[in-house]
């Protein structure tokens, strides 16, 4: 090929790639952001987000021993009203810290990913769109020092 | 001795990484796309880049390994690498790549026999500090590459000093979630010190340089969803030998993880002069198994 062609096959790889990276970045500043409660759907869509964890962690050995004496329907409101208020939503988690609640359990790098997966594959049985998902996991990720190895 | 050569072939690692991933009894537990890609030399990372992030899905109570086969094809050159990895406790990760390196427009313009050139790479690389997701600092990793050239007739007939050498890297890596526009962003920079020319294909050192240099090298990528990233990579070489130029190195890619047993990368490539030969772009195809 002579280098002519060549120029023409190189610019168009890296304007697709840079243009592409605009695109995206534009798409987030399309009218006004929803608040990330609502995008999750509000209250009716956070508890349906964390039935489907349970029912997850139900079936994972990884985690499940870990519930065995865990009061659930207590466990699913409080989870419930932690999401709502790291999303803004009109709650005020009252429980106590993430490091109280885990501390002296020992909780593993292994049931922290397990549970982030599960609440992955959950949000999407509900069909929470990729970037809803991934604000929420922003907010619940730094909760990983105040668990693992607590 | 040909016969007893190990010849990497696409197919043989594709039933390699199928068996592999049938016979895996369980997955590791770390999010999908966390152990990134083999990198040419078998570190876990992209394509040319390695990263902090060690290969397959262990957790800090786990481990497990990979098998991997790539290619990459320009227009005067074809290297084929196969090879694998084992990783403990997201801690240490080992590695073993094996590149077979086909130049035969380079032998004919200068006269000689051998066709290829084939290296063997032994990899190790630690996690330090950080988690690639849960910490605010990046995951900081110490690798090392000792690589060796078991052809050496023609990089030292370009002036190469030795056929084996030890790359050490240091690399950081985080993932920022909904990092870009609410897509998950992925950065890394690694810091290399390395006497290779061309990987150590053509040998280490030479009369411009025999010292080992800090080289710089990036790459970035965004995670449309869980299972498709794009990116590019960008890495700077050595100029050792005044013999033969050597470009730095960049790649546009797409990273396929259809699940945790497997994942396709390709990408476009630009290798710039190699040996003599202008213009080296071309593509780049890497599939990995994990069990």
């Amino acid at each position: 090929m002579s280098r002519g062609i060549k120029a023409l096959i190189r610019i168009p790889a890296k304007v697709v790639f840079v243009g592409g990276l605009f695109v995206l970045s534009a798409c987030g500043h399309l009218g006004p952001q929803k608040n990330l409660y609502q995008a999750l759907g509000g209250a009716k869509g956070v508890d349906a987000i964390v039935y489907e964890l349970i029912v997850r962690i139900a079936d994972d050995e990884r985690v499940v021993d870990r519930f065995h004496n865990v009061d659930i329907s207590r466990f699913k409101a409080g989870l419930e009203t932690y999401i709502c208020s790291v999303a803004n939503g009109p709650c005020d988690y009252t429980g106590d810290s993430m490091q109280v609640v885990h501390a002296g359990h020992q909780y593993t790098d292994t049931e922290f990913n397990t549970i982030v997966q599960l609440l992955i594959e959950a949000m999407e049985a509900e069909g929470v769109p990729t970037v809803t998902q991934n604000r929420l996991l922003a907010r619940l990720a730094p909760d990983y020092e105040a668990i693992v190895y607590q | 001795m040909t016969v007893f050569r190990w010849t990497p072939s696409l197919l043989g690692v594709l039933l390699c990484v199928l068996s592999g991933s049938v016979l895996a009894q369980s997955e590791g537990s770390r999010l999908l796309a966390t152990g990134a890609a083999a990198s040419l030399e078998g570190a876990s990372g992209g394509g040319i880049v390695p990263m902090a992030v060690l290969s397959g899905y262990g957790t800090r109570e786990e481990q497990g390994g990979t098998l991997f086969g790539s290619l990459v094809q320009t227009d005067d050159y074809a290297l084929s690498v196969i090879g694998g990895s084992w990783s403990w406790h997201n801690r240490l990760e080992v590695s073993l790549a094996r590149q077979r390196l086909s130049h035969q427009p380079l032998s004919e313009r200068l006269g000689v026999a051998p066709s290829s050139i084939e290296q063997r790479i032994f990899g190790a690389k630690v996690r330090l500090v950080g988690d690639l997701i849960y910490t605010p600092w990046p995951q900081v990793s110490l690798g090392v590459q000792h690589k060796q050239n078991e052809d050496f007739f023609v990089p030292a007939a370009a002036g190469a000093r030795d056929d084996s050498g030890t790359d050490v890297y240091l690399s950081a890596t985080k993932l920022v979630l909904a990092g870009l526009a609410g897509r998950n962003l992925l950065l890394n920079a690694t810091a290399r010190s390395t006497k290779a020319n061309q990987l150590g294909l053509v040998g280490f050192g030479g009369d411009l340089n025999n010292e080992a240099e800090w080289m710089a090298e990036v790459s970035a990528g965004v995670f449309l969803n869980r299972h498709w990233l794009v990116g590019a990579e960008y890495r700077q070489k050595p100029d050792n030998l005044s013999f033969i130029l050597e470009d730095d190195w960049r790649t546009a890619f797409v990273g396929w993880f259809p699940n945790k047993q497997v994942s396709l990368v390709a990408a476009w490539v630009d290798l710039g002069e190699v040996a003599t030969f202008p213009d080296q772009t071309g593509w780049y195809l890497s599939l990995e198994g994990s069990f």
